[in-house]
């Protein structure tokens, strides 16, 4: 059970957090609009040289890592709709951290989202 | 800066790959740990073969390259687009994994837990129908 919840809070905050640095990252490098391989690989590279990218590459390695152990002693229907809880983290650290505007209707699908994690949990027993 | 159009193509497009990728994904990942068996306590002797065994898995290595794929589609649609847009826009891989689990890997999978994923695509709907970019760049 410790485990399990270790593992929750891996998955859920650290992954989260990385996922944010990678949306930094990639703002930072700017809007792709040429989808050919070599200008994609090109915009990856460009990410690839700026600190924040390897910050976000670490933690959301923590946060994978976290999900292979979860995976381990639960079910795959079970893990993946239960770790939606960092979309209610992840839209929150938007708002705060990444200056997006988060309207009324946003945040209700986010509600919505956060409903549907604790039906799954119910679920579960 | 892209038309509102272009734009809202351009992600739905991405999007579209994202989860279909992500959950295939996602089945293997779970099918290989399944058969590399539990995670042992955080003995480090126990930790290290069970992360070998994870890493000498064909299945392992067969999920890693599909979320490789989905990786490199996030990083692009991130290039333009919200975080708070595209985190809760893919989640409708959720719904795809749950079908995936109950059909292929013949999980059961209890009517709650089937109600709360249709909640999070519920949420999934609401949010798609956001402006997908807030920001200035």
């Amino acid at each position: 059970m410790l485990t399990a919840a270790v593992l929750y809070f891996l998955i859920v905050v650290p992954g989260t957090c990385g996922e944010m640095c990678m949306s930094h990252t990639m703002k930072a490098v700017g809007e792709v609009k040429d989808f050919r391989p070599h200008s994609v690989a090109r915009s990856i590279g460009r990410a690839m040289k700026l600190p924040s990218f390897w910050v976000g590459i670490s933690m959301m390695a923590a946060g994978f890592f976290a999900l292979l152990g979860m995976l381990s002693i639960a079910k795959v229907s079970f893990v993946f709709p239960a770790t939606a809880l960092s979309y209610a983290v992840g839209t929150l650290g938007g708002r705060l951290f990444l200056g997006e505007r988060v309207t009324p209707q946003r945040w209700a699908g986010v509600f919505l989202v956060c409903v549907g994690v604790v039906l799954v949990a119910l679920g579960k027993g | 800066m892209t038309p509102a159009p272009a734009l809202h193509l351009k992600t739905a497009i991405l999007i579209v790959i994202m989860v279909s990728v992500a959950p295939l994904g996602d089945m293997f990942l779970g099918k290989g740990m399944k058969q590399i068996g539990p995670m042992p306590d955080w003995d480090p002797t126990g930790l290290f073969g069970f992360f070998f065994r994870t890493f000498t898995s064909e299945t392992i290595w067969l999920g890693i390259s599909l979320l490789l794929a989905f990786f490199v589609a996030y990083l692009l649609v991130l290039s333009w687009a919200d975080y708070s847009y595209v985190l809760p826009a893919s989640s409708i891989s959720t719904l795809v994994v749950a079908l995936l689990a109950r059909f292929v890997l013949h999980e059961s999978v209890r009517p709650l837990r089937w109600a709360g994923v249709a909640m999070i695509c519920l949420g999934v709907f609401v949010v798609g129908h956001t402006h997908p970019r807030t920001t200035e760049h």
